[in-house]
């Protein structure tokens, strides 16, 4: 992000098979495009905490933990903030139907609140199909104020 | 990584956790240690929170696994020293409803009697 003459976005992809074992490598990386983006600490952490959960849906729900099938993590980050792509090589789902986490029927369920984290700790969550299959999650954070 | 220790004052099972709840290694961890508490036949659990630095939505999961499985013993799993991090994460989740949460360990300790 140093230089008169830095282009305005930069782009970094990363690749992992389906293992919980990479979520900890995907965190880290998104933790430091996250503070070069200009987020503190704090947010950056929070950032990563949500890109994890969109990448364990990933592998858990959408690649069903199968290793031959890849999950695909695209940034993209300039002053503005920083936007994350997840995409699994599944079948696709509706999140729609996905129960709120928070109705009281719901509040002592021990699964279904990966997307709800996305979403408390993200400006933007959206969710569509891939023309050429799986599902992509994008995830968008903007700075919220920044000096002049 | 995730460290956990186990003490007891009177019938309360006090587990100290430090490090990170998350899936894989960290939720295992957390599930094993206490259903080990409950095989022991400990009722009264008592969660020190204080040294937790992370918690995602699997953690999350184990937590409300455990209240469960405390609760269905006829016990009774309570929250002590949550970091602010970790009581953001209940608040959102509306779960800070549910658990009890002591910032004393005495109190904490206590309110089992």
């Amino acid at each position: 992000m140093r230089g008169d003459k830095a282009p305005e976005t930069y782009s970094i992809s990363l690749s992992v098979a389906s293992g919980f074992e990479f979520v900890e490598l995907v965190e880290a990386v998104t933790t430091t495009l996250a503070r070069l983006t200009g987020f503190d600490e704090e947010t950056a952490m929070w950032i990563s905490m949500a890109v994890r959960e969109a990448v364990i849906n990933a592998i858990k729900h959408g690649n069903k933990e199968d290793r031959q099938k890849r999950v695909e993590i695209q940034y993209a980050f300039n002053h503005d903030g920083l936007s994350i792509c997840v995409r699994d090589q599944g079948s696709g789902f509706d999140p729609s139907q996905v129960p709120n986490p928070l109705d009281p029927e719901n509040l002592l369920k021990p699964t279904g609140r990966g997307i709800f984290y996305m979403k408390a700790f993200m400006d933007e969550v959206d969710f569509w199909s891939s023309p050429t299959g799986g599902t992509i999650v994008r995830l968008r954070k903007k700075i919220r104020s920044r000096n002049p | 990584m995730l460290h956990i220790a186990h003490r007891t004052f009177g019938d309360v099972h006090i587990l100290d956790i430090e490090g990170r709840i998350t899936i894989g290694e960290g939720t295992l961890h957390f599930r094993e240690a206490v259903h080990r508490v409950l095989q022991q036949g400990g009722r009264n659990v008592l969660l020190n929170l204080a040294g937790v630095t992370h918690m995602d939505s699997s953690g999350i999961g184990e937590l409300v696994s455990a209240y469960t499985a405390v609760g269905n013993r006829g016990g009774c799993l309570k929250l002590l020293q949550v970091p602010p991090r970790i009581r953001e994460v209940l608040t959102i989740t509306k779960l800070a409803t549910v658990f009890e949460i002591f910032e004393d360990e005495a109190a904490a300790v206590e309110s089992f009697r």
